[in-house]
């Protein structure tokens, strides 16, 4: 450089035209590392839904079997028809498709084929419709989990495994008789969480986060914006508001698992509130979103041109008004967004739920605040810890439907935006 | 809050028509520019008795004592940074937003104190309205734009009250025959100078008393600033309007009496003929011959 500038005979032209190819390979360079950080990002990214997709797609189809029921008046006493034994019903149809079964060994491993979910998927269908009883259907009925991977290839068809010989051949016949066949796993979002992966569905932790998040967002959108206005248009600057600042930036970076720790101590032990509820999960949630929505408030706030206050107040309007008239909805699709990254956030977060009960086994489907519930994460954790190989599939299916709530939120975050958005 | 009030200054608020005392008594500071020409009236609509504002420990404006009568236009002219637009923004207390801002001294409306303690700062900007150097229109209708003073101090008892207000602060800001047919498109789809003529309707539909304007002008071109100047002319009758402008011949156009700030001292104040043509202070003379400034 020093050279170039040191030569007296070239003129400026000639100079700046030396230095042009330097800058323009400088700006190429730097493309090139943009275009390849973007790529390199994508990439992974395409690995990680990839490999989720490869693995929780078979989660969302379910094997049945094809057996002939006979609803049998005997073992269906019409005045104890609840606790009536339907797993016998599924099993005397088992053993009239292969007859030739005999001893208890056989028999039981026969049984197996079918998943205990057939006895109460034929209980509902009876106690819905009592026309039934002395009748004989053909139904198509759940199969065992190990049956629907091992049709999915999931498990070798060897025997000595988890299937032996005379399973396998029973498997084969089925096959070719068409009494075998695939169908949608309605059951995974109808249903809550199971011991048996082929009855586990998300149910139970979907409705468990939508309620927590509702109560997240109810208690941490009205309360973060408003702590942010009252910082930012009413709060005097001074020692004390940048204390104020440097801990809710310091709240925004505290782990969560903390904050779990806080709901425990002070929601449960202090207040009594209920375990495993999503009350307090949603309480605890919105403690730690709180500091990220405050944050991102008080910046759309302070993004509002200063000329829209000094025009509402210099008509006479009172700080209020203005705040209410022309900050809030000028600063709104900020605040909406910073809201709702905090909630895609608040989705995700594990820690914090588990330190308050909610990573209990969980059947029922919760249907209020202080029901015992569970959240999709910490649902994922579950069925990961899991030994049943069927749970893997559903893992990944979870993960799923966990990413397309994430996705839906952001979208939605980026459309608010978009029509609240106005120009000054 | 930042208006304190020096208490020694309650016997001239007190006494706004012994007007003549004051240039010679209170302004008796060795190292502070005496004002010349004539700054006191009689019969002032706003009085204003040694002002001074700080900004944290920045003396923005020296014990500047001014009054402005009934329907005139006052100028205030003075190189960038004299306190001209702060003088301007004490007297609809404006000052009040900026925290580290400190102002005392007194300024009587109408014979009433406006730092008063009970005085509702939104009653005095309804009768003081402002308009400011950038065109500001809300990000809003045109008519709501308009509308909107009058809506929160109550002003239309109904609907069609509230139209009428809106049609008639558009026409006297002459505005009206180039938005009558788009009164529901946003104000700040507007060319420069309809926005500040908006804002100007905006101020003139809460009907104010005095008018603030400070540099309204400096963001427009020429045809738009003529026209603004006429609309000033014609305002004159009804209110009376104090305007900040870097603009001497703008201020020689449109104002009777000019007030000349340099460095936070108000150095001299005369009819704007005499100011231009006769000038009675070296720093006056100096400024608008244009060797500073």
């Amino acid at each position: 450089m020093t050279k170039s500038m040191g030569s007296d005979s070239s003129t400026v032209i000639e100079r700046v035209e030396r230095g042009l190819s330097r800058r323009y390979r400088a700006e190429k360079r730097f493309r090139l590392i943009g275009v390849g950080a973007i790529i390199l990002s994508l990439f992974f990214l395409v690995i990680l839904f990839g490999d989720i997709l490869i693995k929780g797609l078979p989660a969302f189809s379910q094997t049945q079997i094809k057996i002939t029921i006979f609803f049998d008046p005997e073992r269906l006493p019409l005045d104890k028809l609840e606790s009536a034994d339907f797993e016998a019903l599924v099993k005397s149809g088992l053993r009239s498709m292969f007859p030739q079964v005999r001893g208890r060994r056989s028999k039981r491993a026969l049984y197996k084929l079918v998943s205990s979910g057939a006895a109460y998927e034929l209980r509902k269908r009876v106690l819905h419709n009592h026309d039934l009883i002395g009748k004989t259907k053909d139904l198509w009925l759940i199969a065992d989990d190990e049956l629907d991977l091992l049709l999915k290839g999931d498990i070798a068809r060897v025997p000595g495994g988890r299937f032996n010989q005379q399973q396998l051949d029973w498997i084969e016949k089925l096959e070719r008789d068409g009494n075998l066949r695939q169908r949608f796993n309605l059951n995974f979002f109808t249903s809550g969480d199971s011991r048996d992966p082929e009855l586990a569905g998300v149910l139970g932790s979907l409705s468990g986060t939508v309620l927590t998040l509702m109560l997240t967002f109810l208690l941490s959108f009205p309360i973060g914006i408003g702590a942010a206005v009252y910082l930012e248009e009413f709060l005097k600057k001074g020692r004390f508001s940048d204390f104020l600042e440097v801990n809710i930036n310091n709240l925004a970076a505290v782990p969560s698992i903390i904050f779990g720790l806080l709901g425990l101590g002070v929601f449960i032990n202090f207040c009594g509130l209920p375990r495993s509820a999503p009350l307090v999960g949603g309480l605890v949630l919105t403690l730690m979103t709180l500091p990220t929505i405050i944050i991102s408030s008080r910046a759309a706030i302070k993004a509002v041109p200063p000329s829209v206050r000094e025009a509402a107040l210099g008509l006479g309007a009172s700080r209020m008004q203005t705040v209410f008239h022309h900050v809030i909805p000028l600063a709104m699709p900020g605040m909406l967004t910073g809201a709702i990254i905090g909630m895609a956030r608040a989705l995700g977060e594990t820690a914090p739920l588990l330190m308050i009960g909610m990573v209990a086994f969980i059947v029922d489907i919760p249907k209020s605040f202080n029901a015992a519930a569970t959240v999709l994460p910490v649902q994922i954790y579950l069925w990961a810890d899991s030994p049943e190989r069927a749970f893997q599939a559903r893992t990944s299916a979870a993960i799923i439907i966990l990413l397309f709530f994430l996705i839906l939120m952001n979208a939605s975050a980026v459309y608010l935006r978009r029509k609240f958005e106005r120009r000054w | 809050m930042c208006t304190t009030m020096k208490k020694r200054l309650d016997c001239n608020s007190l006494n706004p028509g012994a007007a003549s005392a004051v240039s010679d008594e209170g302004l008796n500071d060795s190292n502070r520019c005496q004002t010349v020409g004539e700054p006191l009236l009689e019969n002032p609509r706003i009085s204003c008795r040694e002002i001074d504002v700080f900004y944290g420990k920045k003396q923005a404006i020296n014990s500047v004592s001014l009054d402005i009568g009934h329907n005139e236009v006052i100028a205030m002219i003075g190189p960038s940074g004299c306190g001209k637009s702060t003088f301007l923004r004490c007297i609809n207390r404006m000052n009040d937003t900026i925290d580290s801002c400190r102002v005392s001294g007194s300024i009587l409306l109408d014979g009433q104190d406006i730092n008063r303690p009970d005085l509702d700062v939104v009653l005095l900007r309804a009768r003081v309205g402002m308009v400011f150097q950038k065109p500001n229109p809300f990000p809003k209708s045109i008519r709501e734009n308009v509308a909107y003073g009058p809506k929160i101090h109550g002003l239309a008892r109904n609907k069609a009250e509230l139209e009428e207000i809106v049609t008639t602060s558009l026409q006297r800001a002459g505005l009206w025959d180039e938005v009558k047919d788009r009164l529901d498109e946003p104000g700040t789809g507007l060319s420069g100078g309809q926005q500040q003529r908006l804002c100007i309707a905006r101020t003139i539909a809460v009907s104010p008393e005095v008018i603030l304007m400070d540099e309204p002008c400096s963001a427009l071109d020429p045809i738009a600033t003529a026209k603004i100047e006429d609309l000033i002319t014609e305002l004159r009758d009804k209110f009376t309007i104090i305007i900040v402008t870097h603009s001497m011949q703008q201020a020689s156009r449109i104002s009777q009496r000019t007030a000349y700030f340099h460095l936070g001292d108000l150095v001299e104040v005369s009819s704007t003929s005499q100011l231009f043509t006769n000038p009675k202070h070296k720093l006056t003379e100096d400024y608008i011959t244009g060797r500073f400034g």
